[in-house]
C-alpha cells in the first residue's frame, strides 16, 4: 500500500532535471510526430483526391460540379435517383448492366474455383505427373500481361462463335484468374499435413472422399480469398469486356462508363455517380474479406 | 518382424493399383485447367502469331511513326514510372512501420485506390483536368486569373500524368508487399545496429536494404512486365491522344483493331515480346530459386 503511495507520489514532485529531460524527450516525440504528419497529410491526400472528386460530383447537381467548387453547397440524392430510375438515355439499361456485372463476377469466381482448386489439389496431394510442368505454364500465363492477350482472344471467341455472349467474357475472366488461383492454393496445399492424407487413406477414402472430406474443409481461408480474387478481377474488368461484348443490354457497368466518354456532351455527374455505385461493391468486398486477403497477398501477389 | 513382412506385402502388391487410380484422378481433376489453357491460351496465342505472319506487317508498324512513339512511351512508362513507383513504395513502407493509430487508419485509406475499379476513379481525374470545366484549371484561374494548361492536350503531359495515375492506382499494393517484406526483417538486427550507434540511414544501408535487395528487384520486375499491360490507365486517360503520341504498345494493339487492321494489331503485340519475355524468364529463374 505504502509503495503504491510512494510511486503514485513520485511523479508529481520531479526533480529540475528530470523536468528538462521529459521535455526534451517530449520535444523529441514532437517532432518524430511532424515528420510523421509531414509525410502522412500528402499521403491522405494524394490517396483521397481522386476518390473525393467523384463523390463529391456525385453528390452535386450538375451546376455545382461543373463550377469547380471544392465542397458540396447544396449535397443532395437526386443523382442516384435519376441512375436508379434510369431517366437518362445514356442509362437506360442500367440495371441490366449492374446484372450483368454481377453475373459475370459470380461465374467467373466459382468457375476460376472448380478449376484451380481440382489442379491445385491433383498437383498437390495427388503427385500427378507433370504437375511441375502444368505448375510452369501457369505461372508463365500469369506474368504474360493479359492486354496482350486481348486481340488473339477476341479474334478465338469469334471463331468458337461466343463473341457478344457471357460466356466469351466469363471463360476469358476464368483464363486471367486461374493461372494464379492455381498457384496460391497449390502453396497452400503443400503445407497442409501428409499425415491427413496417410490416415485417411489407412481408413480407405478414395481420392474423392480424400478431397471432400479431408482436403476442402482445410482449404477454405484460401479458397474464399480465392474465390473473391476471381470475383473483383472478372467486376473490374474494363479491357476484355468492352472487346467482348458490344450489345447495350449485353456489356458490364465499366463498358457502359467507358461509353459515356464517346459522347461530348456526357452528364458528367451521372456519369461520376454510377462509377461511384460500380465502385462500391468491390471496396466494400476488399475491406470485409481484408482478412482472409491479406494472407493471400503476401503469399504472392495479386495483379495489381 | 514376421508382423512387418506379412504387413509390407499386400501393400507393396496393392500398391501399383492404388497409384494408378490416384494418377487417373490427377488426370481427371487437372483437365479442366488443361482444357482451359488448351483452347484459350494455346489456341489464341498460335492463331495470333498465324495472323502476325506476314513480314508486310512489320514493314507497315516500322513506317508507322505512332508505332516508333508508342515504343519510346512504353520505355519511358517502364523506366522512369516504374522506379519512381518502387522508390516511393520503398520509402513508404518503411513510413507504415511506425505503430501509430493514426498511421493504421491511414493504411486502410491508403488501400482504396487499389481497391477500387480503376475506371470510375480514372475517370474522374479526367474530369478533373479538363481545361475549362475540371476543377485543378478553375483553381488555377481563381488564385491566378490565368488560364491553366490544356493538361491532356499536351502530349509530355499527358503521358506524364498518365504514368501519376498508374503510380496512384499501384503504388498501395506494392507498399504493402514491401511492408511485408519489412516486417519480416529481425528487429534485433536493428537493436544491434542501435547498440553499436547507427544512424537511421546506416541502419537501412546495412540491415534493411540488404534484407529487402531481392524481393525489391523481384517486385519492380514484375511490375515492368504488369506495366507494360497496362491498359487502363493511358487508354481511359488519354485515349492515345494527342494525335495518338501518348499511344503504349498496349494501348497501340487496340487502336489496330479498332481501325480494323487485326494483322497490325498482332504485330504490334509480337513487338512488344521482347520487352516481356526476358523479363519474364527473369522472374521465372528468381521465384524458382
Amino acid at each position: 500500500m505504502s509503495t503504491t503511495t510512494a510511486r503514485s507520489v513520485l511523479p508529481a514532485t520531479p526533480s529540475a532535471e528530470e523536468r528538462s529531460a521529459a521535455r526534451t524527450n517530449w520535444l523529441k516525440a514532437a517532432g518524430t510526430e511532424a515528420k510523421l504528419l509531414l509525410i502522412g497529410i500528402p499521403v491522405l491526400l494524394w490517396t483521397l483526391i481522386p476518390i473525393y472528386h467523384l463523390v463529391l460530383f456525385a453528390i452535386s447537381p450538375k451546376q455545382d460540379a461543373m463550377s469547380g467548387a471544392l465542397f458540396p453547397a447544396h449535397p443532395t440524392l437526386q443523382n442516384f435517383k435519376i441512375v436508379f430510375g434510369e431517366k437518362h438515355y445514356f442509362l437506360s439499361h442500367f440495371w441490366q448492366q449492374f446484372w450483368n456485372s454481377a453475373l459475370i463476377a459470380f461465374a467467373t469466381g466459382v468457375l476460376t474455383l472448380v478449376v484451380a482448386t481440382s489442379a491445385a489439389f491433383a498437383i498437390s496431394r495427388l503427385k500427378v505427373k507433370g504437375g511441375r510442368t502444368v505448375m510452369n505454364m501457369a505461372l508463365f500465363t500469369y506474368f504474360i500481361p493479359a492486354a496482350f492477350l486481348a486481340v488473339p482472344m477476341y479474334k478465338t471467341m469469334g471463331s468458337y462463335g461466343l463473341l457478344n455472349t457471357k460466356w466469351a467474357l466469363i471463360l476469358a475472366m476464368v483464363t486471367i484468374a486461374s493461372p494464379y488461383a492455381i498457384w496460391v492454393l497449390k502453396q497452400a496445399s503443400d503445407k497442409l499435413p501428409v499425415e491427413l492424407d496417410e490416415a485417411a487413406i489407412m481408413d480407405g477414402a478414395s481420392p474423392p472422399q480424400l478431397f471432400r472430406f479431408v482436403y476442402l474443409p482445410l482449404m477454405v481461408p484460401s479458397l474464399v480469398a480465392i474465390g473473391v480474387y476471381a470475383l473483383l478481377l472478372a467486376w473490374n474488368e474494363y479491357l476484355f469486356a468492352f472487346l467482348l461484348l458490344s450489345r447495350d443490354t449485353d456489356v458490364t457497368l465499366p463498358v457502359a462508363l467507358g461509353s459515356f466518354l464517346a459522347a461530348d456532351d456526357s452528364p458528367w455527374e451521372l456519369l461520376m455517380t454510377t462509377g461511384l455505385i460500380y465502385a462500391l461493391p468491390p471496396a466494400a468486398v476488399y475491406y470485409v474479406f481484408k482478412r482472409y486477403m491479406v494472407g493471400g497477398l503476401t503469399a504472392g501477389a495479386v495483379k495489381s | 518382424m514376421s508382423a512387418t513382412v506379412a504387413e509390407a506385402a499386400p501393400a507393396a502388391a496393392a500398391q501399383p493399383f492404388r497409384l494408378s487410380s490416384w494418377q487417373a484422378w490427377g488426370l481427371i481433376l487437372i483437365a479442366p485447367y488443361l482444357l482451359v489453357f488448351l483452347f484459350f491460351v494455346i489456341y489464341p496465342i498460335g492463331y495470333g502469331l498465324w495472323l502476325a505472319r506476314s513480314p508486310a506487317s512489320y514493314a507497315h508498324l516500322a513506317a508507322d511513326p505512332i508505332f516508333a512513339r508508342a515504343v519510346v512511351n512504353t520505355l519511358i512508362f517502364l523506366i522512369v514510372g516504374i522506379n519512381i513507383k518502387m522508390a516511393i513504395a520503398l520509402l513508404l513502407s518503411g513510413f507504415f512501420t511506425n505503430e501509430r493509430r493514426w498511421i493504421r487508419w491511414l493504411s486502410v485509406l491508403f488501400i482504396l485506390p487499389w481497391a477500387v475499379p480503376s475506371i470510375p476513379t480514372i475517370l474522374s481525374v479526367r474530369f478533373m483536368l479538363n481545361p475549362e470545366w475540371g476543377v485543378v484549371n478553375q483553381l488555377i484561374f481563381r488564385f491566378t486569373a490565368e488560364d491553366g494548361p490544356n493538361w491532356l492536350n499536351d502530349p509530355t503531359l499527358a503521358l506524364s500524368l498518365a504514368i501519376a495515375v498508374h503510380i496512384w492506382k499501384s503504388l498501395p499494393f506494392w507498399t504493402l508487399i514491401l511492408l511485408a517484406g519489412r516486417l519480416a526483417i529481425s528487429a534485433d538486427l536493428y537493436e544491434a545496429a542501435s547498440v553499436d550507434g547507427a544512424t537511421r540511414w546506416q541502419k537501412f544501408l546495412h540491415v534493411t536494404w540488404p534484407s529487402m535487395r531481392t524481393l525489391y528487384v523481384t517486385c519492380t520486375i514484375l511490375s515492368m512486365i504488369w506495366t507494360l499491360g497496362d491498359f487502363n490507365s493511358v487508354y481511359l486517360l488519354t485515349g492515345g491522344g494527342p494525335a495518338d503520341l501518348t499511344h503504349v504498345l498496349a494501348t497501340l494493339g487496340i487502336r489496330y483493331l479498332r481501325l480494323d487492321q487485326v494483322d497490325h494489331s498482332m504485330a504490334a503485340v509480337v513487338c512488344a515480346m521482347p520487352f516481356v519475355l526476358p523479363l519474364v524468364y527473369v522472374l521465372m529463374k528468381r521465384l524458382s530459386k
